[in-house]
């Protein structure tokens, strides 16, 4: 049986991408590392629950290897690539790396994007809001504090420079 | 000479490529005609091969080759011993190592057994269904001490048993002190460790270039060198002709080391043999059988103390489950067996282990590597005692610890690294007086705990005390070399698992060369860029390759000021070292840069000195005569549900004393891990296999890794007792964190949930809330 194929038109961090003949069971997490060349996003469990795939899809956070390919024809991506603007990092990577919030950095791409987007809809969260909008990513090197600290000092960061 | 950078918490060089995605991650290393192997992996755990038709897999679209053990001939080799037997009278010791593929026995589910090498993964996974295997089961071994009855299956039939090592070590009279004791504990422990679980998986690439004859395997290893010259001799080639590179590697914690893992065998052999680049990336469901783990061991052990609490000795007899084979040797049990002894006075001491053959995956060592195992025992057996001695559990501590006059302390047995056990220095004292400072100790159970206890609440304290042998040998080494742009390249053997050294090591260059942290590139894991040395493992990265790099960085310091004085034509005592110059003292304007010294050591006419080298650069290696050993002290505070057992922990205190600090920041990173690993072990992370040897929870929503709800804000604070067997003073500290959770968790639950009014012992970890309840429900009937 020949496989089923889709041609796919997306945007990944506002550049757009068109693939022909991509196979329907082709993951999102491996098109984006495999086709598009963007390996930041990692892959930890190919099953949704390590969140180290995670990516934005129009604004919102999904894991990336618990959708296909296809599905995300014609939405808006965005990926760890492209959350700094040039060589200005975003207030979170920046607060990241002011707190030591990463020791082996392969499950940071999911943090960056999810905390990215809680921080979006909750600017002065608490710290336990915080740390529930993280214990869906999992990390086994730095026991979450530093990430916490750097989480609540981006939120702070994020309400002094919002326009 | 300033030290602006060695001790401050400096920020990471590296964060910023990890941050924009920028990292190289095996799984990134994408080559020209690459193709992708997929591994048919036992789905039982024993059974013999009786055979296997993989013609209908040949012929599934995309399928480049499939391979059998048959196909690999002569290349078919188990893999090496690791770690021979240590020197110590009587051992027994039956190596049985892992083979690339099954051939005739499967002895744990998930050993390969066939390869399929395809165009892409999906393809390649496609064709393993369509592999016909033939397999006669065979009961499995799973049961420490079913295994070793007499009509116990065998793992290894050539044994004619289970018995993997057999080891007695002892010091003192044991049976003397016992008879003199005003109080014998004897118990039953069962301490099981878990699997590590990095978030990212194993993976190895690799990439034969047919015409000039190298080899290039990336690998997710944290031993590179050793990987090299081990694969360049099963190939069959020159080391030379091997260049293993480990990249960013997504956390390795042990099983990551040097295994020669079946697909770090196959995927060079395929590479040759298809002449076209190859890429294995393992799934978090291989992981689970694939990658090493590290599991239990059951202790029958007895403490012997004096009325005041003072220890007279120990005893213990205990099974460690090895799995399946024993390519590690004896590290795991040895570990236990010497950290057992912890920072106590432990006169005398009778331990013997006998490691066991399962029909599980292979166990090897794990952040921690069987310390927690032995840690758990004593501490256990203290607190047993002070309670039947009607002492504080904090006060039978401190009346054995070993006293700061007593060092270096000469523990007499025999540990991993071969030498008699002795710890070079510590000051243990203070240590536990600061945790029970911190914890606020005293007050927590003269006032708050009662009025807690009062209202409805279950809470609990505890401390717990540990060490943790560090840096051990044989050496590692560094290059360092100033280039003409004044950057300074720093090249060693080991490699890197998000531990920092790629600012530490540059923190030390940093100062000796008087130049900007940011100003130096560390290279690990790449053995073209150094070809010598061991790797990360055994919390040895910053003791060892840490004083390799200081020892590099003087020598080239040396070799700059003697180039500078030649220019200046003043003495070298004249010169100052700083910003990236070296300047006359008091004529800060009369300068020469780095960058121009490394030109002029490599100069185009006229002669280098006889008795000289060209080039600002050095290398230099460290092998410290034996392992510094750290100490530290855990306290907490816990919370426990009493209908539903749910724990929280509401303190946690670490005082830690890892000798001298070069980062701080690193330090509680690593600190705050280890705990992280700890509580996980303590009660969220169970390997349930059932009496079939299958894992019944191989996935991450069923095997619970710690969230950040469950770990806590750890506080932190350090005592710093140089070692003296290195010149930076510095021990490890990559274990700490992890090492003495299990036995502090089961103390807190007991005082928090008051067990020992209803005679209620943990004896056991992991714990969880069902587990609790099993054990209180039992203890009610």
């Amino acid at each position: 049986m020949p496989p089923d194929v889709h041609d796919i038109e997306l945007s990944v961090n506002g550049a757009a991408h068109r693939r022909r003949g991509v196979e329907s069971r082709m993951l999102l997490s491996d098109f984006l590392r495999h086709e598009l060349s963007l390996a930041g996003t990692h892959v930890g469990c190919e099953h949704g629950v390590c969140g180290a795939c995670t990516v934005l899809l129009d604004g919102l956070p999904v894991r990336s290897c618990l959708m296909l390919a296809v599905q995300a024809s014609g939405r808006e991506l965005t990926t760890v690539e492209g959350l700094a603007s040039g060589s200005e990092l975003h207030p979170i990577q920046k607060a990241m790396h002011e707190h030591h919030g990463l020791q082996c950095g392969y499950c940071t791409p999911g943090i960056l994007m999810t905390m990215a987007a809680f921080l979006k809809d909750n600017p002065v969260p608490s710290e336990e809001e915080v740390r529930e909008a993280l214990s869906g990513n999992l990390c086994r090197c730095t026991g979450y504090q530093n990430i916490v600290d750097a989480m609540l000092d981006a939120a702070r960061a994020m309400r002094t420079t919002a326009p | 000479m300033t030290t602006r950078f060695f001790g401050a918490p400096v920020k990471r060089n590296e964060d910023r490529k990890l941050l924009t995605g920028q990292g190289l991650f095996i799984d990134d290393v994408q080559l020209p005609g690459m193709l992708h192997v997929a591994f048919l992996r036992s789905q039982v755990a024993h059974a013999r091969l009786r055979g296997i038709d993989a013609s209908a897999a040949l012929k599934c679209p995309g399928v480049v080759a499939v391979y059998t053990a048959a196909d690999f001939g002569a290349y078919w080799q188990p893999g090496p011993v690791l770690v021979p037997p240590p020197p110590i009278a009587g051992i027994v010791f039956n190596p049985r190592t892992q083979v690339p593929l099954v051939k005739d026995k499967v002895r744990h589910v998930g050993e390969p057994i066939a390869i399929v090498v395809a165009e892409n993964r999906y393809l390649a996974e496609d064709a393993l269904d369509e592999i016909v295997v033939d397999l006669e089961p065979l009961p499995a071994v799973v049961d420490l001490e079913q295994a070793l009855q007499a009509d116990a299956a065998t793992v290894h039939d050539d044994l004619g048993g289970n018995v993997a090592s057999h080891v007695h070590q002892a010091k003192g009279d044991y049976a003397g002190a016992a008879a003199k004791a005003a109080l014998v504990v004897k118990r039953r422990f069962h301490y099981e460790h878990g699997i590590s679980s990095p978030i990212e998986t194993r993976g190895v690439v690799a990439q034969w270039n047919a015409r000039s004859e190298q080899m290039t395997i990336w690998d997710t290893t944290q031993a590179p060198v050793f990987v090299r010259n081990g694969l360049a001799s099963i190939l069959g080639l020159g080391e030379r002709q091997v260049r293993v590179i480990a990249p960013f590697v997504g956390g390795g914690f042990g099983p990551k080391i040097m295994m020669f893992y079946p697909e770090e065998v196959a995927l060079p052999w395929i590479a040759m043999r298809l002449n076209r680049p190859v890429k294995w990336i393992e799934d978090r469901l291989e992981h689970f059988f694939a990658t090493t783990h590290e599991r239990g061991q059951i202790h029958d052990a007895e403490i012997a103390l004096a009325r005041d609490g003072r220890i007279l000795g120990v005893k213990d007899v205990f099974l460690h489950d090895t799995g399946a084979y024993n390519p590690y040797g004896l590290t795991v049990p040895i570990n236990s067996q010497c950290t057992l002894l912890g920072p106590y006075v432990i006169p005398a001491y009778d331990s013997t282990f006998t490691a066991v053959f399962t029909n599980l995956p292979i166990v090897t060592p794990y952040r921690g590597a069987g310390r927690q195992h032995g840690v758990f025992v004593i501490e256990r057996l203290l607190d047993l005692a002070a309670h039947e001695l009607g002492i504080d559990p904090a006060e039978i501590r401190r009346r054995n610890l070993i006293p700061p006059v007593a060092f270096p302390y000469k523990n007499e047995i025999i540990y991993q690294d071969f030498k008699p056990l002795e710890y070079d220095s510590g000051n243990y004292e203070p240590v536990l007086d600061k945790a029970l400072t911190a914890i606020g100790y005293h007050d927590f159970i003269r006032y708050e705990q009662p009025k807690l206890r009062a209202e409805g609440r279950r809470v609990g304290i505890a401390v717990a005390c540990y060490v943790e042998g560090t840096g051990i040998g044989p050496y590692e080494g560094a290059k360092i070399q100033v280039q003409t742009n004044g950057k300074v390249s720093v090249a060693t053997g080991i490699g890197t698992q998000g531990q920092g050294h790629f600012t530490s090591f540059a923190q030390i260059v940093a100062d000796a060369l008087g130049v900007d942290v940011t100003e130096v590139d560390i290279v690990t894991g790449d053995t073209d860029q150094f070809y010598w040395g061991a790797g990360t493992f055994a919390s040895r990265g910053a003791v060892v390759a840490g004083n390799a790099v200081s020892e590099a960085a003087h020598a080239v310091r040396k070799k700059a000021l003697k180039l500078a004085s030649d220019v200046f034509e003043c003495a070298e005592d004249d010169l100052v070292v700083a910003d990236g110059k070296i300047s006359i003292t008091g004529i800060p304007e009369k300068f020469i840069r780095l960058g121009e010294l490394a030109q002029r050591a490599n100069p185009m006419r006229g002669a280098v000195t006889p008795g000289t080298e060209p080039g600002l650069e050095s290398t230099q290696y460290f092998g410290p005569a034996s392992g510094s050993t750290a100490n530290g002290v855990h306290a907490t505070i816990v919370e426990v549900d009493p209908l539903t057992f749910d724990l929280k922990i509401l303190r946690y205190v670490v005082v830690h004393d890892c000798g001298t600090v070069i980062n701080p920041l690193i330090l509680e990173g690593q600190i705050h891990g280890g705990v992280a690993q700890g509580i996980g072990n303590a009660f969220y992370e169970k390997l349930c296999f059932d009496g079939q040897g299958q894992l019944m929870n191989a996935s991450l929503a069923d095997y619970l890794l710690p969230t950040a709800l469950e770990v806590p804000r750890m506080e932190l604070d350090h005592t710093v007792t140089p070692s003296p067997l290195n010149s930076l003073g510095i021990k490890g500290a990559g274990e700490a964190g992890a090492i003495p959770v299990g036995p502090l968790i089961a103390q807190a639950i007991e005082d928090a949930l008051e067990l020992k009014r209803q005679k209620i012992e943990l004896l056991e970890i992991p714990l969880s809330p069902s587990r609790l309840f099993e054990l209180i429900r039992k203890a009610a009937t």
